[in-house]
């Protein structure tokens, strides 16, 4: 009895922080339309989360397009099928890999800050002190921030496909002598336009998603030094977890 | 201006209003005193709408604080200031830019205009030269200027000050003290000024408020709060250990606490 009793919370309660969420992020988006409109935050907020994370993305992607060549070389060439590497990197990349594994950087680079940067502002004041100068903190803080996720991601991810692929080139053509022709050509003839227009919904929804979470988890994180740093973990662990599940449900609609 | 009535709040256990009741004249400067951990802070911050309290109502001008929808409540802090206990300065700008916030925000002045209000505001808080640095550079008490200086530079009607010179030196203090004075007398600001600092709440005060642990224990003009017969507000304006307030929060005997344990 207890125990289904304690279900039945830890479900409402879950449902209601769902709930709730919901109608934050409507909130922010409806407070993005309205004027007066801050180009210069959004500016500043791509700068951070977007323009900042260039180089972690570039790493990132240079080695994923490697060790994608190395792996398909090995098991393609079981089957002597070297000559469509280049396709098989480029797939693995654009479908999937370059929008999933630039959310998850950007994640534990800016989805942290972003939390930990709201909090220490409830912490110390700053929200409250915006509304006592009549300036709606949502608007002010969380709008720009969702925006300049929506604007980013695909960018980073646009330019994580990019740097894998030549990765995949380095590794694939110039160390394991793959054909160059081949490898461009199999891909050039492989890769669809809805590939990339699935890979471009993706990174879409995880810009939504990264930004959606970090903001609601730090603005709602309790005003204590111990309340942001658990925030800050919790926002991590949930959006990576959301951005996996999201990702499958993505693929399943999108084949 | 401002009638607090039968105001209760509680955070959990913790009591931060029980039953208050108290009146805030306007152009006039009123001291809030209280221990730490009365709940003054908490009280100044539903005084102007920031979080609601249990219940009670909170008259502004004849409106209730505690009903107002945002627009209204927006609308109305637009002729206060308030500078926050920890002076809640946004650490993303300069000293410049955070005392310029309001302005770029409600007024449509140019940069000239913009940047010699912010000279004069910086002046009057004696920090004319620190335009450019962070707040992360400046120490607490400067913070608490700027802050200050911040609050005033739309030149509200009302002012609300959390602890304007705690972590001052004394001259800054007296600097402030007059600062505060002084926009009440000459621009007939109404004050409202939280502190424990009593000589100062003296200096400053056309009346006092004494609050201690959600109760409001003493209420008047500084002669009467001196002249008290009350054991309690005695005890408070000398600041003697004994007496009938407790130090502790806890009832249970110091002794027994600790042998029990
Ligand atoms: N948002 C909150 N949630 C829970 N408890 C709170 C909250 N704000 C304040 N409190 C508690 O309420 C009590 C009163 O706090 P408040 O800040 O109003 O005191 P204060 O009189 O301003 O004290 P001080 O002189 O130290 O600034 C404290 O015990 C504090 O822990
Ligand atoms: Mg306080």
């Amino acid at each position: 009895m207890e125990a289904i009793a304690a279900l039945g919370r830890g479900t409402l309660g879950t449902v209601q922080i769902l709930g709730r969420s919901a109608l934050f992020i409507l909130y922010v988006l409806y407070s993005a339309f309205i004027p007066p409109y801050r180009f210069s935050k959004v500016i500043k907020e791509i700068e951070f989360i977007g323009a900042k994370s260039f180089l972690i993305i570039l790493v990132t992607s240079l080695f994923t397009g490697m060790v994608l060549a190395l792996q398909g070389y090995y098991t393609l060439s079981k089957f002597g099928a070297e000559g469509v590497l280049g396709s098989a990197v480029a797939l693995s990349i654009i479908r999937e890999l370059g929008p999933v594994l630039c959310a998850l950087m950007v994640t534990g680079r800016a989805g942290s800050a972003i939390t930990a940067e709201i909090g220490i502002m409830k912490i110390t004041d700053q929200v409250p002190a915006l509304e006592m100068m009549a300036v709606e903190p949502i608007k002010f803080i969380i709008s720009p921030k969702v925006i300049a996720a929506l604007i980013s991601l695909p960018i980073l991810t646009a330019f994580f496909d990019l740097v894998g692929i030549f990765g995949g080139f380095l590794v694939g053509v110039l160390m394991l002598g793959v054909n160059e022709g081949s490898f461009f050509g199999e891909m050039i003839r492989a890769t669809e336009f809805a590939d990339i227009y699935g890979g471009l919904i993706k990174s879409l929804a995880f810009g939504f998603l990264i930004s959606w979470i970090a903001c609601f988890i730090g603005y709602n994180a309790k005003a204590t030094t111990e309340g942001v740093s658990s925030a800050t973990t919790n926002a991590v662990v949930v959006t990576s977890l959301s951005i996996l599940v999201i990702d499958y449900v993505i693929t399943s609609v999108l084949l | 201006m401002i009638r607090v009535e039968s105001l209760n709040n509680k955070f959990g256990h913790i009591t931060t209003a029980n039953d208050v009741s108290c009146h805030f004249e306007e152009k006039k400067v009123t001291v809030l005193l209280g221990g730490s951990g009365s709940g003054k802070s908490t009280l100044l911050k539903q005084m102007v709408g920031l979080g609601r309290p249990d219940s009670g109502s909170i008259m502004f001008d004849g409106r209730d604080i505690t009903k107002l929808a945002r627009k209204e409540l927006y609308e109305l802090r637009k002729k206060m200031g308030m500078l926050f206990q920890g002076s809640a300065l946004f650490n993303s700008l300069n000293i410049y830019e955070n005392i310029a916030f309001p302005l770029r925000e409600h007024t449509n002045l140019s940069d000239s205009v913009i940047k010699t209000i912010i000279k004069i505001k910086l002046e009057m808080v004696g920090l004319r030269g620190v335009e450019n640095m962070m707040p992360s550079q400046l120490s607490g008490g400067m913070t608490k200027r700027v802050g200050l200086a911040r609050a005033i530079v739309l030149d509200p009607k009302v002012v609300f000050y959390d602890e304007p010179t705690s972590g001052l030196d004394p001259i800054a203090s007296g600097v402030i003290d007059k600062l505060i004075v002084d926009l009440n007398k000459k621009l007939g600001v109404t004050s409202i000024v939280v502190s424990h600092d009593i000589d100062s709440a003296f200096r400053i005060a056309d009346k006092l408020i004494i609050l201690f642990y959600g109760n409001l224990i003493a209420e008047g003009t500084p002669e009467e709060i001196k002249n008290s017969p009350d054991p309690k507000v005695r005890q408070f304006i000398t600041g003697s250990p004994d007496g009938p307030i407790p130090f502790t929060l806890t009832d249970k005997d110091f002794i027994e606490d600790i042998l029990i344990d």
